[in-house]
């Protein structure tokens, strides 16, 4: 009886299909226990829904990253939607001016939970080379940032490793949208106890 | 009607000595100082009379130099089509009484040219039908580009303090006209782009006003570019038009090498004119894709796009960099390309012209494509040169105006490519053209391939170009230089410049005023876009509202360029 201690590792359940019909070699059945968020989680990761917020140049590379020669759908993020609402993956790609901040933050907030936020070149990052009157210094400033990809722009490959980066941090939970929530539950059961 | 006397000539027919036109001795450019009591006849003066035929305003910007009484200078280049010749007009205002008379009534170009200048130095424009902030927030306070302004101070815009015309207010209040409607495109929409937003009032699906909001991508290039020395502002330049960036870099570094008296060794004009027509290509590709893209076909994006990571790779290895390439220094180029630079392109040659074919199978003749495009924001001749058009949608409506051929620089006159036109002046003709242009930019490099001769790549002068590295680190000298090179910057004449060259869109000038000192005084984009982009909610008075985005796409806006 094999027990991964409440961790249910993807490539587990894909060698077993089912997980929970499958056998061990004596012919008894295994089980696999986890906990329904981190099934989630393992869900959520491998299907995130792009919402990019392209405003430059950086844009243009994110289009290289969809595109056949790097192919971000090798990676289960291919599905691009325009509406925020139905996307999980909020990818500022460019340089974002304090005339086009409030636009970013209605668009995160229009997203439903749970949502994460890649940093893309290194203007989204801390406003870049524009230190400048009309640039938002780091979208940071505004909403709460999982990756940071560096870069002017980051090469496609770049922005890859950052979804990797990002699908490894839900996983483990390290994501801003995790912890609060974890921190939110946390003071809950403090109150309640 | 080529040289200066004949023109003065023809303006004192109408401006006699003392009438307020004072020409200014020497210059890049024949200048004039104008009174600004006769500025709009002038105006009306250069334009109409056929000896002098200025039908293009090219650019009006402003100039701050706090020292004189007359603070402010308000400067416009204008140039003739038919006479291949131009002028610049400087009217100097006092701070407390910054009020110049509004060519908008003249050409329709100086519409938002206008309002730059207006929000960047407080320059008003009377006359002008909506003078406001253009490219900085509403809740900006001060104006950016004044030499006391601090580069780094920045004012907060909070949400429902943007800006709304004024008609979009008034028609959603009008509740019993029920099939009215706003509809507010952008700037977050996968059809802009980037940061670009147009409001448009419908009537049904037919659009009956417009009205586009820029500046969601202003990031301060002119002001940066204050604050850099001349080499350091080559990396912003890539990044105004960063679908084709090595055509920015050169025509920046054409506008300071004139302006040092310096030129660029030949194999760097070489490369620079192959990396250009590559990126003019790349450009192209781009558009053209996004174009078909966004009225449904996403196939040809793909073909296209397939291309484009193929110029992509050869790029980089010139330079490191697939996009943004910083490969132009002031003097020639900051490295030689590698040894397979030849072979790389040569295989390009061969290989783009089979995905063009195969794009062009799937579209050219296509029925819902013509159907989408034939027709379809269609602009005349005469609108489109009074907006101060340029570059590919220009030569759409039958204007064969392309910089390489009226004024050549890199020797393109030696080259044998033709200017494709077309005559309708809609979407689909600007996609005849690009495509056809992007076939004589192939054999532009096609011939410029043979005349690539090995040889250094950058001026031997240390007053501009850093010596090599061995130098440096062995020659007290050397160090010197690259000392002085990198610590103050190398030193432009005092002067101004009026640089210009055929960027993707159309003529990209570089209006650059220097002081002598290591960091350029004042730079001054001519973004091709710009004059482009204003005529755009003209144009979609009386289409459907989805032929705002087959038309959007086919003007080929790079918010990068036209914010800056």
């Amino acid at each position: 009886m094999s027990n991964s201690g409440g961790k249910l590792s993807l490539p587990a359940a894909r060698s077993g299909g089912q997980a929970a019909a499958a056998r061990q070699p004596d012919g008894s059945q295994v089980f696999l226990t986890t906990k329904l968020e981190k099934l989630l989680d393992a869900a959520r990761k491998n299907s995130l829904w792009p919402f990019p917020f392209g405003t430059a140049c950086c844009a243009i590379e994110f289009m290289s990253f969809m595109m056949s020669h790097y192919d971000i759908s090798r990676f289960g993020a291919e599905v691009v939607r325009f509406s925020p609402r139905q996307s999980d993956l909020l990818i500022v790609a460019g340089t974002v001016t304090d005339k086009m901040a409030p636009v970013m933050v209605r668009i995160y907030e229009q997203m439903a939970e749970p949502k994460y936020v890649i940093s893309m070149g290194v203007c989204a990052c801390t406003g870049g080379f524009y230190r400048a009157y009309h640039v938002v210094q780091g979208i940071d400033e505004f909403v709460p940032v999982d990756v940071y990809v560096p870069g002017c722009p980051p090469t496609p490959e770049a922005l890859l490793q950052g979804v990797v980066k990002l699908q490894e941090m839900i996983s483990k939970g390290e994501t801003h949208y995790q912890r609060t929530l974890a921190e939110r539950r946390a003071a809950r059961a403090q109150a309640g106890a | 009607m080529a040289n200066r006397e004949a023109r003065l000539a023809a303006i004192r027919t109408a401006f006699p000595e003392g009438g307020g036109v004072v020409e200014l001795p020497g210059g890049d450019l024949q200048t004039f100082r104008v009174d600004r009591r006769v500025l709009p006849d002038l105006a009306r003066h250069l334009k109409d009379d056929p000896a002098l035929d200025f039908k293009l305003l090219l650019d009006v910007c402003g100039v701050d130099y706090p020292a004189r009484e007359e603070r402010f200078e308000v400067v416009y280049h204008l140039t003739s089509l038919t006479h291949g010749h131009r002028v610049r007009l400087k009217v100097a205002v006092r701070e407390g009484d910054a009020v110049v008379p509004s060519v908008y009534g003249v050409w329709k170009a100086a519409d938002w040219f206008e309002r730059e200048a207006f929000d960047m130095f407080g320059v008003r424009f009377e006359g002008h039908p909506n003078l406001k902030r253009i490219l900085c927030h509403p809740a900006f306070q001060g104006h950016a580009l004044r030499k006391d302004y601090d580069p780094g101070q920045r004012w907060l815009l909070r949400e429902g303090e943007q800006d709304e015309p004024a008609w979009a207010k008034e028609a959603q209040e009008n509740e019993d006209h029920f099939e009215t409607q706003v509809l507010n495109i952008g700037p977050s929409h996968p059809a802009t782009h980037g940061t670009l937003r147009t409001v448009v009032r419908l009537d049904g699906e037919l659009i009956t006003k417009a009205e586009t909001e820029i500046g969601y991508l202003h990031r301060c290039f002119e002001k940066m570019s204050e604050t850099h020395t001349w080499n350091q502002v080559i990396p912003y330049t890539d990044r105004l038009n960063y679908c084709s960036a090595m055509m920015n870099g050169v025509g920046y570094a054409l506008a300071v090498e004139s302006m040092l008296g310096v030129e660029a060794p030949p194999r760097a004009q070489v490369i620079r004119l192959i990396l250009s027509e590559l990126s003019r290509i790349m450009d192209h590709i781009v558009d053209v894709g996004a174009n078909l893209n966004d009225v449904g076909a996403m196939t040809p994006f793909l073909y296209m796009y397939q291309a484009r990571e193929e110029l992509y790779s050869v790029l980089e290895a010139c330079c490191g960099s697939r996009l943004t390439m910083s490969y132009v220094r002031i003097g020639g180029l900051s490295a030689d390309t590698p040894p397979d630079f030849e072979d790389s392109v040569r295989y390009l040659l061969r290989r783009i012209p089979k995905l063009v074919d195969d794009m062009e199978t799937l579209i050219t003749e296509n029925r819902i494509f013509r159907g989408r495009t034939e027709g379809v924001g269609a602009i005349s001749a005469e609108d489109a040169v009074d907006w101060g058009w340029t570059g590919p949608c220009l030569r759409a409506t039958g204007v064969a105006y392309d910089v390489r051929k009226a004024y050549p620089y890199l020797a393109y006159d030696t080259y044998d490519f033709k200017v494709p036109i077309a005559h309708a002046g809609d979407t689909y003709a600007r996609y005849l053209v690009r495509v056809e242009e992007l076939r004589q930019s192939l054999r532009i490099v096609e011939q410029a391939l043979e005349r690539l001769e090995p040889g250094p790549v950058i001026v031997d002068n240390h007053n501009v170009a850093l010596p090599p590295k061995e130098e440096v680190y062995t020659e007290m000298e050397s160090l010197i230089w690259h000392f002085k090179l990198i610590m103050e910057g190398m030193k432009v004449p005092a002067g101004e410049k009026y640089g210009y060259t055929e960027a993707a869109n159309g003529e990209l000038g570089y209006y650059i005023v220097s002081d002598g000192g290591g960091k350029p005084y004042r730079i001054k984009v001519r973004p091709p876009c710009f004059a482009i982009f204003q005529a755009f909610p003209h144009i979609l008075e009386g289409h459907m509202v989805a032929d705002t985005v087959a038309i959007m796409s086919s003007l080929n806006i790079i918010a990068g360029e036209l914010d800056r």
